[in-house]
């Protein structure tokens, strides 16, 4: 943001592999070189940058996630999602900036591991989450969401797949997208701690925007989840999907493995950044961030806080031992009866029935209507009155405010004056050896 | 060992204190409103009854929506063991401390929406879709009240906040602790779904959240539900009690300390949940457009907490 346009346009019309690529590897070139730039080439940076990268990052990260929320084409919500993950990079970066110039190396170790480990996580997820799109895509033939559901049953394994990217996307312990994040929270909370100065006070708001995004982030994937693979088809072709070919299955199982290693064992894989935020920061963490012999992690400072995602898993595993003692004392007589989904009543529950990705998201709509502008058209063909109408049709949109209120102005701008110079370039030789003239007295004016 | 036994003892209390706390509340309004009200032990004896009964599934729910309840009721006990509960030390604090707390609640969360969504039915839909508004929107508070109170303590690890601010002199009266006590509690309302957020009793189609995304579930999921959702309540309580109170809690686990704490624990809950009543008797449930006013005002009163941090500071 506010240099995001081209994302969402791009993702969709790209194969699905190919823009699993983009987003795993091309927009993580920009972090690259602002890496680069930042910590290497330009030295001591002024204070203003940091706040300024953790700003944009801040804003990038929660209007991308809401604008995500408001698509219903797979692919363009998760190339919304990018933009919303690259500002959660930007958010350790600015923070390492920050930290930088107040002579905090250890923290700003601290938030541009963070970053790194988040753009390493980015590209593992939302390659999976592509690579699941392409499938879901491939099946049911439409990349529109209100036209599938059902999927989970008729693909039970790239449901599993992009199951394990979402809760990894939304930030959700125990996956790699929580751990990342957790080190970005470690570094702004103990960025606030130990910095003096006024401008501290935007780590925790940072922060608490973080949080939003996370949330937001959920509901996002829950209705991408539940809306694509769950409940009953919506259309005929999702009603006729199929599992896609173990050549596909293939790749998605690998990053789905990556997401799941990089979830739990975070204390390995951080050793192999440290030397590059020790070159760049001047400051190795070393073991600082690993406790208990890498079971657990910790920020720094092992009072600060620690994280076991291993931890979180197993003990986890270990409780399924109080359903199944209830199950195995209470309920081992019980049967399961399948039946129809209760319809209040009525003669059979039809798609149709179903929560729509639009309706899911409508209430986030509604509480940041100031934001969206959203439009709605509503046209009845009835009888004798509107609330027994014979058809419908409903329309509604959603408007990108960079691209209608910044983006398109300026094309008009720029179109419209250059229609105006037009008028200069008649065509006659004579009219131009009179600018050329005329350029030449001005400027020999200018060197008097 | 002794690890060991708290552990068991922790998840033992809060499987038997959750329903408990449930049918307290619901016992204490029902008087409150001139009700006789049913007996403290209805919910832990409903649950029971449902785990004995036979199960009727969805025909159109995929394997997401017999997952989730296991989910649903394992996370919160997680979350539970993680808190400090009758000792200042939680027996698995190594885990993480409140941002794990807040992750994991997300975990649950997510997938108790999806299965809200997995039957296809339009009321689970709505649940689902109300639900993670509400927490979207409920979460910065949250996170902002938990930042105020792990910077104070300079840590987020949950026994240490607890311990940190059990050696400071008594802070009842300093305004970043009630502010974020007050923003905190406005959550807990949301995060239990409570009547100004939503109402616990009702099966009224149209204002149901929580009620709505667990309406196709029965026999032992739903009872995995309804005790998962308890637990949740329970755990964000004594969260409320023992940062911002922690007098009385037990330091040491010695079996005299561990009795006096579980009594001083049990005597805050009590409290809380006599002010939960009092909120649920006294107000009428919001317009779901309005819940997002409440929950900004929670936003707004964590950032004066945190104002009042730097400036006291």
């Amino acid at each position: 943001m506010p240099l995001h346009v081209w994302l969402p346009a791009a993702h969709p019309v790209a194969p699905s592999n190919i823009s699993a690529l983009m987003s795993g590897v091309l927009i993580k070139t920009g972090i690259y070189g602002m890496t680069r730039v930042f910590f290497e080439f330009l030295g001591s940076p002024p204070n203003w940058w940091g706040v300024t990268v953790l700003a944009i990052g801040t804003i990038s990260a929660v209007l991308g996630v809401l604008y995500a929320l408001m698509e219903h084409d797979l692919k363009r919500l998760l190339a919304y999602h990018s933009i919303e993950n690259i500002g959660i990079i930007l958010i350790g970066l600015g923070a390492a900036l920050m930290f930088l110039h107040t002579n905090h190396a250890l923290l700003a170790s601290l938030a541009l591991i963070a970053a790194l480990y988040h753009t390493i996580n980015h590209a593992v997820f939302k390659s999976l989450l592509f690579l699941g799109a392409g499938a879901v895509v491939h099946a049911a033939h439409t990349r529109n969401m209100e036209e599938m559901g059902g999927l989970a049953k008729r693909m039970p394994r790239t449901a599993l797949y992009f199951l394990v990217g979402a809760v990894a996307i939304s930030a959700l312990p125990p996956l790699n997208g929580f751990v990342s994040e957790w080190l970005t929270y470690q570094s702004l909370l103990q960025g606030f701690g130990k910095t003096t100065s006024l401008i501290r006070l935007m780590f925790p708001f940072s922060g608490a925007m973080l949080a939003l995004t996370s949330a937001l982030a959920a509901a996002c994937f829950v209705k991408a989840f539940g809306i694509t693979f769950l409940a009953q088809p919506r259309s005929d072709h999702a009603a006729q999907a199929r599992e896609v070919s173990p050549s596909m299955l293939g790749g998605q199982a690998v990053l789905t493995i990556a997401c799941i290693f990089l979830g739990l064992c975070p204390t390995l894989f951080l050793l192999l950044f440290d030397p590059v935020t020790a070159q760049l920061t001047g400051a190795p963490l070393g073991s600082a961030l690993s406790l208990a012999n890498g079971f657990a992690l910790s920020g720094i400072d092992p009072q600060g806080g620690t994280v076991s995602t291993l931890g979180i898993t197993l003990g986890g595993l270990c409780l399924v031992i109080v359903p199944f003692m209830l199950w195995l004392l209470l309920a081992q007589r019980t049967r399961i009866r399948t039946v129809p989904t209760w319809d209040c009543g009525l003669r059979g529950l039809t798609p149709k029935m179903e929560y729509t990705a639009t309706g899911f998201s409508k209430p986030i709509r509604m509480i940041f209507k100031a934001l969206f502008r959203a439009r709605r058209e509503v046209q009845r063909d009835y009888d004798f009155s509107p609330y027994f109408a014979r058809t419908i049709r409903f329309e509604s949109h959603v408007e990108e405010v960079f691209l209608t209120r910044v983006y398109r102005p300026l094309n008009r701008f720029v179109l419209r004056t250059s229609r105006r110079m037009r008028a200069l370039q008649a065509g006659s030789i004579q009219a131009y050896l009179i600018y050329i003239f005329v350029t030449l007295l001005l400027l020999l004016l200018f060197a008097l | 060992m002794s690890k060991l036994l708290s552990v068991l003892l922790q998840t033992v209390l809060l499987l038997a204190l959750a329903p408990l706390l449930s049918g307290l509340i619901r016992n204490w309004k029902a008087k409150l409103q001139n009700r006789r009200g049913p007996r403290i032990w209805q919910p832990l004896v409903d649950i029971l009854k449902f785990l004995r009964k036979d199960m009727a599934i969805s025909a159109h729910a995929s394997w997401v929506f017999s997952f989730a309840p296991y989910v649903v009721f394992i996370v919160p006990l997680l979350v539970g063991l993680m808190v400090p509960m009758i000792s200042a030390q939680a027996p698995l604090s190594l885990f993480g401390g409140a941002l794990a707390v807040i992750g994991l609640l997300a975990l649950g969360r997510f997938f108790l929406a999806l299965g809200g969504l997995d039957p296809g039915s339009a009321f689970g839909g709505m649940g689902s879709s109300r639900e993670m508004t509400i927490s979207a929107v409920a979460e910065p508070a949250m996170m902002l009240a938990i930042f105020t109170v792990a910077i104070s303590a300079g840590s987020t690890d949950l026994s240490h906040i607890v311990q940190s601010s059990q050696a400071s002199t008594w802070k009842l009266l300093n305004p970043t602790h009630l502010m974020a006590f007050a923003a905190l509690f406005i959550v807990m309302l949301a995060e239990t779904g409570r009547i100004p957020v939503d109402n616990p009793a009702t099966h009224l189609e149209l204002t149901m959240i929580h009620e709505a995304m667990i309406l196709e579930y029965s026999g032992r999921y739903l009872a995995f539900m309804e005790w998962g959702a308890s637990i949740k309540q329970l755990v964000l309580m004594t969260l409320l009690a023992n940062i911002f109170f922690p007098a009385g809690i037990a330091t040491e686990m010695t079996p005299i300390a561990a009795g006096c704490g579980l009594a001083v624990f049990l005597a805050k809950l009590l409290v809380l949940a006599g002010a939960v009543v009092v909120v649920e008797t006294t107000n009428a449930k919001l317009r779901l457009f309005r819940v997002p006013d409440l929950l900004s005002a929670a936003f707004a009163l964590a950032t004066l907490a945190l104002m009042f941090t730097f400036l006291f500071q």
